[in-house]
Formats: C-alpha cells, sequence, structure tokens
C-alpha cells in the first residue's frame, strides 16, 4: 500500500464545535470522539447537521465555535488541501474531464507520490474496476462511479475518511453488497472511517460506533447492540427501529427492579435499565421482544403481562406484524416469528408478555413521537403510539 | 456540399417509392432544405461569385472578363502582406487582451456575482445598444491627448513601454496600433465574455471542493479542473474575437495611422473608392484563406473534441 500519511496520527476529535448559518444553529456544542481505525456512523434525519459536521472536518465549512483535532494537531483552521481528510462526496463529483484512473490518480499527483499511477491502479482494483481505467466517469454506472469516488479518497490512505450518504443513489441490492464491500475494505486498510447515513440499517450493519444526531446535537452515542437495546432518548427509541412507548409512573422498588404502573398494570424493568428511578416514564419495548398468545393461555412465570384485542395482522413471511389495542385503547406493535404457531385474527382477544431485562424506560417528559417515522396510508394509527397522550 | 447532393438524391427516391416509412426516413432531410437554401444563396453562391471576380480582368468602366488571372493573388500577397501580417497581429493581440480580460470577468459574473448576475450580464452586453461606429468615435475622446489616459499611461510611464514595444509613438495614444488594438479590444469583449460565461456557469463548485479536498490549493484546482473544463468557452469565445476582429476595419480608421493600416481597410478602399473589384476580391478571398487555415490549426491544436 502508498506509504500512509497518517503515520502516527490518533483519534479526531471534535470539541464543542458549533456551526451557525445566520442565526441558524445547523451543529450545536458538539463534542465527540472517534478512535483512530474505527468505522463510525452519523446517524439522523434529514436536515439535522450531518454533512455540515463533515464538512467542517473536511475543512469545506468553517466551524463558529470549537475545535477539530485529528490526534495531537489542531485541523480547525487548515485549509482543506492540508487535512489528512479525504471524502467521498453524497455526488461523487468526479472530475468528468478526466478519465478513471486519472480521478483516482488526482489526489497522488497532487501530492508527488511517487508512482502515482501505479498505486491508483492497485486502488482500482480494490474496488474491482481495474478493466474501466480508461473510461470517462459519464460512461459509468451509478455504483461503478461511486467506487471510483471511493478509490479516488482511498488511495491517498488519509487519516480520516467522509462518506457522506455515498450509497444513497444505489438500488437496494447493489447497496447491501457495497455496504459489506465497505466494511471488508475498511478492515483491509484499517483507517478511520465516517460514514453519514440516514438509513438505520445501514449504519447497524457496518459501523462499530454509531452517533444519533438530531437537530444539531448527539442524542445518544454508542454500539449498535447498545443503542438499540438500551436507547437513551426516545428519539433514538423510535429513529433506530421501532419502540412500543407506554405512559407509566414508576411506584416502587423491589430489589433491583422498578415497579412502573401502566393502565393499571404493575410492570416490572430491572432499575438499571431506566432513566430515571421515580415520577413518570415512557416504558418501552421493542415490537420483536413481544410474545404474544390467546388470552388465557399459560405463559411463563416472572413476564410482563398486558390484555389486548388483535387490530390488524399483516402476515410478511418470515413474521407476522400485529396491532394490538390495549384496554386503555393505545396500540402497540407485535412482530411475532413465524414458528409455525397458529395466526391470531382481528378480533382475538390476546395477551402480550415480555421479560423485564427487554424493557426500558425513559422520562416522560421526552416527546413520545420524536423520531417516530412517518406511516403512509393514513388509516394506520402511527405504530404503537395510538392514544399514548 | 455532399449534404446538398444526398437531398438531391433523396428527393428523388420519394417520387418513385412513396411508401410510408421512406417518407419518415426524409423527414429530417426535409427540415435541413430551408437551412441548405439559405447557405446556398447567402454563401456558396456569394463565395463562387468573390472567386471568379478575383480572376477577371477589366476596369470599372469596361466592364471585366473572366481571364484565370491566377497571378494576381501572387501579387497581392507579394504588395500587402504587411497589412495582412498586421490585421493578424492586431487580432491576435486583441483577442490575448479580451481573453485576459473576460475570463476573470466571466468567472466573476458565474460563481461571485450573487443576485447581481442577470445585471451584470445585462451589462456585458449593454453597448450593443448603441452603434459600433458611435462607440469607437466615443474611444478618439477617451484616448485624446491630453485626456485622463493619457495622463494616467504618461504618470505610469505605461506610455514608455508602449513605445519600446512599438505600439505607440512618443507620448500620444490616438492614431497609433495601441489604440487600433484597444478599440478592437473593447469592442469584441462580448463575444469573449459570453460564451466563457455559458461554459463557467455549468461548471459545478463542489468540484472546486472535491479538487481542494485531494490536496489541491486554489490555482491548482483552478489549472486541474476550471480551466479544462472552461475550454470550449476559451475557444468558442476566442473564435469570435479573432475572426471578426481579422476583417474589422472600422477601428483602424478611426483610431489608428497611416502605419497601422489592416487589410480590412484595403479592401474596403479598393471595393468602394477605387472599385478595382478583382483586385478586392482576390485581396478578401486571401484573408478568408488565411482566417480558415489559422482556425482549423488552433481548434485542432486545442484539442476541443476531446473535451467533455
Ligand atoms: N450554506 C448553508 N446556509 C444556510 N443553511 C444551511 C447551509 N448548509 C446547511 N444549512 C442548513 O443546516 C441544516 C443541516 O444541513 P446538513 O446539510 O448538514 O443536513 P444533513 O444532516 O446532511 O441532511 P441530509 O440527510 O438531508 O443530507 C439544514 O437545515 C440546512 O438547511
Ligand atoms: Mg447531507
Amino acid at each position: 500500500m502508498p506509504t500512509p500519511t497518517s503515520e502516527g496520527q490518533g483519534d479526531l476529535c471534535l470539541t464543542n464545535v458549533t456551526k451557525r448559518f445566520g442565526d441558524f444553529t445547523a451543529v450545536d456544542d458538539l463534542s465527540l470522539t472517534i478512535p483512530q481505525g474505527s468505522f463510525f456512523a452519523l446517524l439522523g434525519a434529514s436536515g439535522c447537521g450531518k454533512t455540515t459536521t463533515l464538512r467542517m472536518v473536511a475543512g469545506l465549512e468553517r466551524p463558529t465555535a470549537g475545535t477539530i483535532s485529528i490526534g495531537e494537531e489542531d485541523i480547525t483552521e487548515a485549509k482543506p488541501y492540508a487535512r489528512p481528510v479525504n471524502t467521498v462526496f453524497q455526488n461523487y463529483a468526479l472530475f468528468p474531464h478526466m478519465t478513471v484512473l486519472d480521478n483516482v490518480a488526482f489526489g497522488l499527483k497532487r501530492r508527488k507520490v511517487a508512482d502515482a499511477t501505479k498505486t491508483a491502479k492497485e486502488g482500482l482494483e480494490l474496488v474491482e474496476l481495474g478493466h474501466l481505467a480508461g473510461r470517462k466517469p459519464a460512461q459509468l454506472s451509478g455504483g461503478q462511479q461511486q467506487r471510483v469516488a471511493l478509490a479516488r479518497a482511498l488511495v491517498n490512505h488519509p487519516a480520516v475518511l467522509l462518506l457522506d450518504e455515498p450509497l444513497g443513489a444505489l438500488d437496494l441490492k447493489l447497496r447491501r453488497q457495497m455496504q459489506l464491500e465497505l466494511k471488508k475494505i475498511q478492515e483491509e486498510v484499517g483507517l478511520t472511517f465516517v460514514h453519514v447515513t440516514h438509513d438505520q440499517e445501514e449504519a447497524m450493519t457496518m459501523a462499530d460506533t454509531i452517533a444519533v444526531m438530531n437537530a444539531g446535537v448527539i442524542e445518544q452515542l454508542g454500539h449498535p447492540t447498545e443503542l438499540y437495546e438500551r436507547p437513551a432518548s426516545t428519539f433514538v427509541a423510535n429513529f433506530l427501529g421501532q419502540s412500543n412507548l407506554l405512559a407509566g409512573e414508576i411506584s416502587d422498588r423491589v430489589g433491583g427492579d422498578l415497579v412502573v404502573q401502566v393502565g393499571g398494570h404493575k410492570l416490572a424493568l430491572p432499575g438499571d435499565r431506566s432513566t430515571r428511578q421515580d415520577g413518570k416514564v415512557w416504558l418501552g419495548v421493542r415490537p420483536e421482544k413481544l410474545r404474544i398468545g390467546l388470552a388465557g393461555g399459560a405463559d411463563g412465570a416472572g413476564r410482563n403481562h398486558l390484555d389486548g384485542v388483535v387490530l390488524d395482522a399483516s402476515f410478511t413471511g418470515v413474521s407476522t406484524q400485529y396491532l394490538v389495542r390495549l384496554a386503555w385503547g393505545q396500540a402497540i406493535t407485535v412482530v411475532a416469528q413465524n414458528d409455525g404457531s397458529a395466526l391470531l385474527r382481528d378480533g382475538d382477544q390476546v395477551q402480550v408478555s415480555w421479560v423485564p431485562q427487554h424493557g426500558f424506560a425513559l422520562d416522560a417528559a421526552q416527546d413520545a413521537f420524536a423520531g417516530a417515522q412517518r406511516v403512509g396510508d393514513d388509516d394506520t394509527p402511527v405504530p404503537a403510539l395510538g392514544g399514548a397522550r | 456540399m455532399s449534404a446538398i447532393g444526398s437531398l438531391g438524391g433523396a428527393g428523388g427516391r420519394t417520387k418513385t417509392a412513396p411508401d410510408r416509412p421512406e417518407k419518415r426516413r426524409l423527414t429530417p432531410y426535409w427540415l435541413l432544405v430551408p437551412g441548405m437554401a439559405w447557405l446556398l444563396i447567402f454563401f456558396v453562391v456569394p463565395m463562387v461569385f468573390l472567386g471568379s471576380q478575383s480572376l477577371q480582368t477589366g476596369s470599372f468602366e469596361d466592364g471585366t472578363k473572366l481571364t484565370w488571372n491566377f497571378s494576381i493573388y501572387w501579387e497581392t500577397l507579394r504588395g500587402y502582406w504587411p497589412h495582412y501580417a498586421r490585421s493578424i497581429g492586431f487580432a491576435a493581440l486583441a483577442t490575448i487582451a479580451a481573453l485576459l480580460i473576460g475570463y476573470p470577468l466571466a468567472y466573476m459574473i458565474a460563481h461571485k456575482s450573487g443576485r447581481w448576475k442577470n445585471i451584470l450580464l445585462v451589462l456585458v452586453i449593454a453597448p450593443f445598444f448603441t452603434s459600433f461606429l458611435i462607440r469607437t468615435l466615443a474611444w478618439k475622446t477617451i484616448l485624446s491627448s491630453g485626456g485622463p489616459v493619457v495622463w494616467f499611461f504618461q504618470q505610469t510611464h505605461l506610455t514608455d513601454l508602449l513605445q519600446w514595444l512599438h505600439l505607440t509613438d512618443k507620448d500620444t495614444l490616438l492614431a497609433t496600433p495601441f489604440a487600433v488594438i484597444a478599440g478592437l479590444t473593447y469592442n469584441f469583449l462580448p463575444f469573449m465574455v459570453l460564451p466563457l460565461y455559458a461554459s463557467l456557469d455549468r461548471l459545478d463548485h463542489r468540484l472546486l471542493e472535491a479538487a481542494g479536498d485531494l490536496y489541491s490549493r486554489p490555482f491548482t484546482a483552478f489549472r486541474r479542473v476550471t480551466l479544462p473544463l472552461s475550454m470550449p468557452g476559451v475557444v468558442a469565445g476566442t473564435l469570435l474575437t479573432f475572426i471578426p476582429a481579422a476583417g474589422d476595419y472600422i477601428n483602424s480608421v478611426l483610431l489608428g495611422n497611416t502605419r497601422s493600416t489592416m487589410i480590412g481597410q484595403v479592401i474596403d478602399g479598393q471595393f468602394l473608392r477605387v472599385l478595382d473589384y478583382p483586385q478586392a476580391a482576390t485581396m478578401s478571398f486571401i484573408l478568408l484563406i488565411i482566417i480558415l487555415a489559422i482556425v482549423m490549426t488552433y481548434v485542432r491544436r486545442s484539442g476541443t473534441e476531446e473535451l467533455v
């Protein structure tokens, strides 16, 4: 591989970074440390400041306040061309007047690296495009252009590689394939990848660490499983997968467990899975953690139980998604594995249950709808939340 | 010419085989008829006429006769080569000056002007609202001795530089080659700016960000990305400036002196005052061939077909 420019480089650190456009704050007092060699995903809804954050790291935008550093070196004021950072742009931004090979060699030649062409060829081989080296970008498919953009950034061996939704334009199949390829390449070259996306599945399959961003601030940061199993805010609970959020109040404490009163039911929750130890909370549980059965059926002890009526059942093959109305009118979503048990029908009286360890509780002051995906057709209530307020 | 030939042939076939698909295939050719007729009447016919006239002998009063007098070409070249050289030289200098002034201007309008863009574009073509002649006459006042421009040039010793370059005499600017070149530059500047603007306006700013991200300083990004991508505009602009400037005579008449006469001025005199039509036609034809040769070499060398 080419001589790394990343010798002795370290972690990428953003400290209290703020970016304002006029009086609009796009990024608000953001602090973040991305360890060297990690695959970091920045996840968030459209317009939450992801691109702005990347552009500040790349030097294409100046932070209004705060500092950015790589290892020991403060790069806040450094010009883009002087930073050991390369970007794979959202729109690829390939140079239309150059061949694919010249595009890939561009950065190497500017840095006067010996054997620029040879290194560029190796870079193209890495993304399996060696045979198209002589073409112009306009003669490539979208997926091929994307790989050229990736190769053009990768060959420079930057300390940090920034990827701004590089898979956004691809169809689902190519996208899955490219995700795996990107992950493989990252493991091979061992660079720090900062990957921006608004596709939560993409973030979870690829990244070691995910930061969920909302309105210019980071809501939560952690390993994908941690974020999924223990969301720290309603935004994360809804944005990363789906959540059923039940309005409740902590009434008691039994050993390590909290007792949460929800619609007259006492539900248990391990104390360390709640962000507060008393007062009103949202009790959350993921749809696939719920077990559903006909009312009156025997169910394991030590589980939380709620009764309800099936409102809607949609069979999707591997699983069935039920919409269940609880006693107080709220509808919750249950995803049941298709393990051969009989399908339930609309109107069936059912009991849903879950293990206390699968629940989580969040401060009730937060908006239960924050980060929830909009559902296309109007007659379906927003999943799991109908009547919760 | 070959297109006209094939058109005639195609027309003949329609009559003999009037089936539908055939007709549809010919539609594009029929649509070419008005354009081709235009070219034939206003370009080819005058060309042939001019060509034949240049080979005639006789006088305006007694009438002329086609005598295939090719020697006139040789004699004209020998007699008037300084005028041709001056025309090409002045036009080339004016084109270079227009490019140097026009490129930054077009770049600024395309990328930095924000909401002033349309106003600036109108200002670029605003001079066309008055006549070419009037505008050139205005330069007489601008460059007149005792005027502010001359004063400025004297203060900055630019007059010395121009004199050293043999573009002016003594401390005047008017009636010098410099004035002619300045006039040409001014008059044809919009033809340089507009094509440059068109190609710079299409330039995606994000490509420059990508170049910066890939270790290019602003100047390198300009040389490697902006300039190559604006080459079609540069080629179009230089051609649109050079070609009319080489044949122009108003500027040399109004702003020049007897030693800065351009060939256009001589042709004008031969046609309208001396009334020696064969001589004038020969001169025009030679100018045409020289310009054509220069343009073809230039276009080939600049390799526009390789650009996107
Ligand atoms: N140059 C600018 N001037 C003014 N506002 C801007 C500018 N750039 C971005 N913004 C605003 O900052 C906010 C964040 O923009 P940004 O491009 O970072 O969003 P994003 O998270 O990348 O969204 P997406 O997923 O749609 O790409 C947006 O509300 C946007 O309108
Ligand atoms: Mg973006």
